[in-house]
């Protein structure tokens, strides 16, 4: 665990010197929440850049609460990034007039692009990781994004011995992915030994069912357990043989659904 | 661990990790029903290579078009399968995955037998470190006398490997796609006694990691945090504990550090990112290396190298490239190319003047600014580097491990001794620091007639003045020297040498050297304007090159030495402008046409300009 915090904090440090234009994506779920200790820990306990929550108006109330009594117990540097025109107008899957994954697209992929181009950020920390999903597994870490937000799939540049590419043409952006070689399991084993603040939804309170991954309240739905604590969950997960988004119904529109939101500048 | 499945495109590399997912039973639930579901909507067979092909365009094709990796837990071992491609248009890909593998599962068609990529998949496992390797000679299901064939294979192979110094731990025959001997024996390959795949890759001992006294803690950055200087960086061998001595590297000096933070305990170990604060009032800085006394790094002008070519156009002779190693960069000219591996056929190219792309070459990089490097392997992240183009848009191309071979004590640490008279108490007594004027142009347009005025000029204000112009260089200190271009650089490199010693004293140098090379031009600037002995807190030399700009008709006109005449009868040979080229400047600090203005206006202007910058730091006194 300490050799996977050590490339996560290094990766940091080496972003921040090349990215000075930087921001980190804040979901408020456990791995971004984990990513944002990381850089506590990185930057000496100052995080040098802002933080970004793009909010759906969709996520479950409780995170909000959450979100802001830790941006003001850390002291952070909060943008919270709303696709308002689209809001406005109820271009919405909950408000049945788009698809799931164009619902994503808007308030998610959208809200994130007006965000880089108001702050002209050059990159952005994501707290994506490769056992989440079959196209998160082919992530570089430091990933290029084009002027569209687009990621090209099939022409990433080598990247080995921690070098990568550095240059970023104006307008397009980078991901930083600094829990890319982190599992489900290591998250929350981390947490446990670091003692880091997550979200109550991750625990059972009493209905027998808990959040195993966070989204939007109308896509996300809850699993059948009796977690409570974070060493329940580890031990869940030690024997889980259920993948990990599989309640995310956005992923399951169609086969590459995920993956064309994803080439899209998606998460 | 992690395992690097390798080997030609096409020859069931990813079909064989879908295998042992399968049929050890870890794929989540559902996965299987979901992808057979997606092969029958498409009307097609369904693949077990769909496990790892998670993009639609691999899958589509039927190719794993990047590299993945994908975790199996089996018996309290976790193995980390990184599957990489075969294509030979997706080799970048494959060694940005098997740079991150401990061993190597290499994947041999039987029918087709050692491949293209199964020989330059193996010579790049050996640059990227990897050695522990099983084989698998797979497709035994379409494959007849599978026992002659399997021992044909086996021993073509084993030539091959060895020729390169991998020694498999297993080489076994298998058919993943009915899943023979991947996790189960089977009856049809009963003739063959030896484990499974599973049973052959449980059977690799992870790589120890290498344990040595040799400390090397590379600097990535400094915070300022409650008015210290804080060093971040990583520890990337050996062990740093309160108090301890460490030389600065590459400028040798001595420091005292201490690990900084509220739960440090006193002492960091290899792999660790650390907070370290110096006791004496030095300037370090990103790319710095700290050391132990003890076992020195080496501190290098020119490296030797074995590199791989990951380049669209070929890696080139006295081509000008970025070395990046660890948080170290710096520029670099290839200058030489000792010999070249076809990595598809293991053959030695004739041609030497170029490195193809995806093959292999034993290099000379000549530095221009040293690098902290270990010769003796034991601290990997100083032993490897990256190659980085600048054009058309910079990015890595090439890869490279260094070679004990790499001359150490080009530049050894240096032995900094703290000097008497600072750099500040020269200015003062100076009136204004030192300074490089670097005029550049054609034989005849006018470099030394300025060079001459400006010096004139300069003196009579009292200031300390020096000119270095071309030919009295050419009689002396550069005698041996002709006018090829190699001889040029040299000219060049040693002026630059010389001007930077002048202007260390508080001079200002004037240079009046045609110097047609961009290149060589930017190397004289690098020169000037790096910090000798690294740990100086004063800012760098200004560096000024003034482009004195003439047509070569009005220099040829002029002639003032009768060498446009001679060259034109042939006399002269590689003369600039007639018959070697002159690049003109494209960034110079000031351009001057000597054509349209007199000579005082000229000096007037180029007084402007010294004055500014020797006299930049007037006001802190």
């Amino acid at each position: 665990m300490r050799r996977h915090e050590s490339e996560s904090i290094y990766l940091l440090r080496e972003a921040f010197h090349h990215f000075p234009k930087m921001a980190m994506l804040w979901s408020v779920g456990k791995d971004s929440t984990v990513l944002l200790w990381l850089a506590r820990k990185a930057f000496l306990g100052r995080v040098p850049f802002p933080l970004i929550h793009i909010d759906t108006s969709y996520k479950i109330p409780e995170m909000l609460d959450w979100r802001d009594r830790i941006a003001r117990e850390w002291k952070l540097d909060l943008i919270v990034a709303r696709n308002e025109p689209v809001l406005a107008a109820s271009q919405t899957f909950p408000t049945g007039s788009t698809t799931r994954v164009d619902c994503c697209t808007k308030l998610k992929t959208d809200a994130l692009q007006q965000v880089v181009d108001a702050h002209h950020f050059e990159a952005l920390i994501v707290g994506v990781r490769r056992d989440e999903d079959a196209t998160r597994a082919k992530e570089r870490y430091v990933s290029p994004r084009g002027v569209d937000m687009q990621w090209n799939v099939t022409e990433q540049p080598p990247e080995f011995w921690d070098q990568f590419r550095t240059h970023v043409p104006a307008g397009t952006h980078m991901r930083i992915h600094p829990l890319l070689h982190w599992t489900e399991l290591d998250i929350w084993e981390y947490i446990r030994d670091e003692a880091i603040p997550v979200t109550p939804l991750y625990f059972d309170r009493g209905d027998g069912t808990r959040y195993r991954s966070l989204g939007c309240a109308p896509c996300t739905a809850t699993i059948t357990s009796t977690a409570r604590t974070v060493d329940d969950i580890i031990d869940e997960l030690r024997t889980t043989r259920v993948a990990e988004r599989s309640l995310r119904a956005q992923d399951q529109e169609s086969e590459d659904a995920f993956e064309r939101l994803r080439r899209d500048g998606y998460m | 661990m992690r395992i690097a499945v390798i080997g030609h495109v096409d020859h069931g590399k990813s079909t064989l990790i879908g295998r042992l997912f399968h049929d050890l039973d870890k794929m989540p639930d559902g996965r299987m029903a979901q992808l057979k579901a997606v092969a029958a909507r498409r009307g097609v067979a369904f693949e077990f290579a769909n496990l790892t092909d998670g993009l639609q365009a691999e899958r589509d094709q039927n190719i794993t078009i990047d590299t993945t990796q994908v975790r199996l837990r089996h018996n309290g071992r976790e193995l980390i399968f990184i599957d990489a491609p075969g294509h030979r248009e997706f080799i970048r890909n494959m060694v940005t995955g098997a740079s991150r593998a401990d061993a190597a599962l290499m994947v041999v068609d039987a029918n087709d037998g050692v491949s293209e990529q199964t020989r330059r998949h193996a010579l790049l496992l050996t640059l990227l470190g990897v050695t522990e390797v099983v084989v698998v000679i797979n497709k035994f299901d379409a494959c007849r006398e599978a026992e002659t064939r399997f021992a044909q294979v086996a021993s073509e192979l084993s030539v091959v490997l060895a020729s390169i110094g991998i020694h498999p731990a297993a080489v076994l025959p298998a058919a993943a796609a009915p899943g023979w001997n991947v996790v189960q024996p089977a009856e049809q390959l009963a003739w063959f006694t030896g484990p499974t795949v599973i049973a052959a890759l449980l059977d690799l001992t992870p790589r120890g990691s290498n344990v040595t006294d040799r400390v090397a803690f590379v600097v990535q950055d400094v915070y300022r945090r409650h008015a210290q200087r804080v060093l971040v960086g990583r520890l990337e061998s050996g062990r740093i504990r309160n108090g301890d001595a460490v030389d600065v590297l590459p400028s040798g000096t001595r420091a005292t550090v201490d690990i900084f933070g509220d739960d440090a305990d006193g002492s960091i170990e290899a792999g660790d990112v650390a907070a370290i604060t110096v006791r004496e009032p030095l300037f370090v800085s990103r790319g710095d290396v700290l050391s132990s006394p003890a076992h020195p790094l080496a501190v290098v002008s020119i490296l030797h190298a074995r590199v791989f070519w990951l380049g669209r156009t070929p890696m080139r002779l006295n081509g000008r490239y970025d070395i990046r190693i660890g948080t170290q960069r710096t520029d670099a000219e290839l200058t030489g190319i000792l010999r070249v591996i076809d990595a598809s056929a293991l053959v030695e190219r004739e041609s030497r003047t170029e490195v193809p792309a995806h093959d292999v070459a034993d290099v000379e990089l000549k530095l221009t600014h040293p690098l902290v490097v270990d010769t003796t392997a034991e601290v990997l992240p100083l032993a490897r580097f990256v190659v980085v183009d600048r054009a058309p848009s910079p990015d890595i191309v090439g890869g490279g491990v260094v070679l004990a071979s790499t001359p150490a004590a080009t530049r050894g640490p240096a032995p900094v001794r703290p000097t008497r008279v600072q750099a500040e108490e020269r200015m003062q007594r100076a009136g204004h620091r030192g300074a490089v004027v670097w005029l550049t142009g054609l034989s005849g347009a006018g470099k030394s007639t300025l060079a001459e005025s400006l010096e004139r000029v300069l003196f009579d204000r009292g200031m300390q003045v020096v000119v270095l112009d071309g030919d009295h260089l050419r009689f002396g200190l550069n005698a041996d020297l002709g006018f090829a271009p190699g001889d040029r650089r040299e000219n060049i490199r040693r002026a630059a040498e010389v001007a930077k010693l002048f202007a260390a004293t508080g001079a200002v140098v004037v240079t009046a050297f045609i110097s047609p090379y961009r290149a060589d031009r930017d190397r004289a600037r690098a020169i000037v304007e790096s910090r000798t002995g690294g740990a100086s807190t004063s800012p760098p030399t200004p560096f000024i090159e003034v482009f004195v700009d003439a047509e070569l008709a009005t220099c040829e006109a002029r002639d003032p030495k009768g060498l446009y005449r001679r060259a034109r009868a042939g006399e002269i040979a590689e003369f600039t402008g007639v018959s070697a080229p002159y690049e003109s400047p494209i960034h110079a600090e000031l351009t001057i046409k000597t054509g349209e203005c007199s000579v005082e206006a000229a000096v007037a202007v180029l007084l402007d300009t010294v004055l500014r910058a020797v006299k930049a730091r007037e006001s802190a006194h």
